[in-house]
């Protein structure tokens, strides 16, 4: 055997150790993650402003006793969908964060940056305001969901805008998306801050809480509406991985190892588009999950997106869910906005890890 | 949804017994409001609560069928109205506007009357919720229905026949309209009175600022409870051209020319101090610098539209007879 074959069979058996320690790595991160998404969802089902206990009401209900209605209304009208809504809502912040970073091949993508965030505070904004002139028929069908539904279809029609505008000739250039996505926000902020100046005073604190984000208003109704979008973007997620990871070679070289990269880029930004919007329309603008949990993880277990996509379902659903618990507990009976815990506490924690992993920080 | 179960709440008299907390001194009536700005530091929601302009139907109560031993203020006027009756003891929580009588502080807070979370209000087992108009959102309404809790909405407004609508209403709510008849009669009389005499000195055109943020001007245009003070009070809103509140150019603030500004009474530090309000370009070239006419008053007080209102009609014209 020559000494060049022997290096490169030690190399190879190297890479091998590599992509099997991450594989292990992302096993096993997948199994921890996934007792802590049961552990978070159990606590936050238990802990709550009103005394009711879900062991406790489980117990009285096991027993064939009456479950009192103040119980019943706590754990199966408050808890629950909101515990829904958190574990969707999570999920799609961080998976749409993964994919985006992972197309654009920038760590600082998420999916603010194809106009989704700005379109649906858009249409947020426009049912709050414009609501009131409505016809009154169209208002009252509408009823709670006019403003869910406009911030939906605002963020997936500004997103379907850009689409347009940076694809020529059947390409999608990503630079053209990222600068036109840019010039895209800055104009529906300044369409919304029209609206904000034509708002009066009880229009203008509902732009207020709704701008904070907030998972208070999570209702049944709410969680079937977004369930589908979000449901469809994590399943369609998986198939992305292989693809991103190609990509992450740059278009050019992807393409030539096979990988259907237009086709590729347009399923991925209408899914994250989809997924987005109807987590936004239903819990506001919650921030900060879809770029942490993916570098999180991109630092624990590598960047292999077959792992990372599934695994930042899991830790989104799971920060989410226990930022939310804290949001409704800290100062109870009031509630802390979620965005502030997930700053407060995910700042700090996410500059500790990058200082940790300077060298090693990477897409 | 589950609205059938009959109401079985064994943990109600545990809360029952905790509400007699022995310590907390109780307001009987407005007789307490004798001195001035007694609330030690007015929050900004607590002015921001009050300006709903629309009239909400009292929403339907099947009233008298027991005495609500449990009753959730949400809105600082509604609290003091309860007070005022005499009802104060059947309160066990309130929003965060609520601050008057000062001993309501000590009640347990369930958030922004517009931002309430299901939760938190279920937690305080009330058996009534008594709100402002403007509370919310929806969401939470929603669920507090299908707990079989009534919630009873306080229309709102800013003239005479409106604290007197608001002082009947919450009476009927706590099944004491005999109670609820003489407070309105009294405050009605008394704020009669107050508009009567309330006359200030020469025609005094007041802007009514509610915040200065980054050098912006957010005044109150019309239909707003300040405007309502102000014109109860003998003066005139100098800024008309809108309802509700805007921020105002630096040539806006000199076009209305107010010879006195009015704002809320924030106390400490976060209050705007006068040398910084007068430097505003726009507000340096008014009538009200050049006599460095500034009113502030408790924003409760000044714009609750509640039992109190008489002594904010007298306090703000005469405050406004003695500036500018």
């Amino acid at each position: 055997m020559t000494a060049t074959t022997e290096d490169a069979m030690k190399q190879e058996g190297r890479g091998n150790t590599l992509a099997g320690d991450r594989q292990h790595r992302a096993r096993l991160a997948m199994t921890g993650l996934t007792g802590l998404l049961i552990v978070t969802s159990f606590a936050s089902l238990q802990v709550g402003a009103a005394e009711s206990s879900f062991l406790a009401i489980l117990a009285t209900f096991l027993s064939g006793n009456e479950v009192t209605l103040t119980d019943r209304v706590v754990l199966l009208d408050i808890r629950l969908p909101r515990l829904t809504l958190g574990v969707l809502v999570g999920a799609s912040l961080a998976v749409s964060g993964a994919v985006m970073q992972g197309l654009f091949r920038n760590p600082l993508a998420d999916p603010g940056l194809v106009g989704v965030g700005a379109g649906a505070g858009l249409g947020a904004i426009s049912a709050i305001v414009l609501g009131a002139s409505l016809p009154a028929g169209l208002a009252l069908a509408l009823g709670n969901y006019a403003v869910p539904l406009a911030a939906f279809l605002g963020g997936w029609l500004s997103t379907l805008v850009l689409y347009r505008i940076s694809t020529r000739n059947g390409r999608t250039s990503v630079a053209v998306m990222l600068l036109a996505g840019i010039a895209l926000g800055a104009l529906a902020v300044a369409l919304s801050g029209i609206l904000v100046y034509m708002a009066d005073d009880a229009q203008l604190r509902d732009l207020t809480f709704w701008g904070l984000g907030s998972l208070a208003g999570a209702t049944w109704a709410k969680v079937a509406a977004a369930l589908p979008l979000i449901l469809a973007a994590l399943a369609v997620a998986p198939f992305l991985a292989r693809s991103l990871n190609g990509l992450a070679l740059g278009e050019a070289a992807a393409f030539h190892i096979g990988v259907p990269v237009q086709r590729m880029k347009a399923i991925a930004i209408l899914t994250v588009a989809g997924a987005t919007g109807a987590a936004v329309a239903v819990s506001g603008g919650i921030g900060f999950v879809g770029i942490v949990v993916p570098h999180l993880l991109r630092v624990s277990i590598g960047p292999d997106h077959r792992y990372l996509l599934v695994n930042s379902a899991i830790l989104g659903a799971a920060l989410l869910v226990a930022a939310d618990m804290i949001s409704r507990t800290v100062i109870a009976p009031a509630e802390l906005p979620i965005g502030i815990v997930t700053a407060t506490l995910g700042g700090p924690f996410f500059l500790w890890v990058l200082l940790r992993n300077r060298n090693i920080m990477d897409l | 949804m589950c609205v059938t179960t009959v109401i079985d709440r064994p943990s109600a008299a545990k809360g029952y017994r905790d509400r007699r907390t022995p310590g907390a001194p109780r307001c009987r009536t407005n007789a307490s409001a004798g001195h001035g700005c007694a609330t030690p530091r007015t929050r900004f929601g607590k002015g921001l609560a009050i300006l709903g302009t629309t009239v909400l139907a009292l929403a339907g109560f099947a009233g008298g069928a027991q005495a609500q031993d449990r009753v959730l203020s949400l809105g600082g006027s509604i609290t003091e109205i309860v007070f005022a009756l005499g009802e104060g003891d059947r309160i066990v929580a309130r929003d965060t506007t609520s601050s008057f009588p000062p001993d309501v502080e000590n009640l347990p807070d369930v958030g922004y009357l517009r931002a309430l979370s299901p939760e938190g209000v279920l937690s305080v087992e009330p058996d009534l919720v008594l709100a402002e108009e403007g509370a919310g959102p929806p969401e939470t309404i929603a669920v507090l229905e299908a707990a079989d809790i009534p919630f009873i909405m306080i229309p709102d407004g800013y003239d005479r026949t409106a604290i007197r609508a608001k002082i009947e209403a919450v009476a009927i709510a706590l099944d004491v309209q005999d109670k609820g008849a003489e407070l309105a009669d009294t405050v009605d009389r008394s704020l009669a009175d107050a508009i009567q005499s309330a006359t200030v000195a020469g025609p005094k055109r007041v802007m009514f600022i509610l915040s200065m943020q980054g050098g912006r001007i957010l005044a109150s245009g019309t239909g707003t409870a300040a405007d309502g003070i102000i014109e109860m009070a003998g003066a005139e809103n100098a800024v008309t051209s809108y309802e509700g509140y805007k921020p105002l150019t630096d040539e806006a603030v000199i076009a209305a020319n107010p010879d006195v500004i009015l704002m809320m009474d924030r106390g400490g530090d976060h209050a705007v101090d006068t040398s910084a309000l007068f430097s505003h370009p726009g507000l340096a070239l008014t009538p009200a610098a050049r006599t460095q006419a500034v009113v502030r008053i408790d924003g409760l007080l000044l714009l609750g539209f509640g039992p109190r209102t008489p002594k904010a009609v007298l306090e703000l014209s005469e405050a406004l007879s003695g500036a500018g």
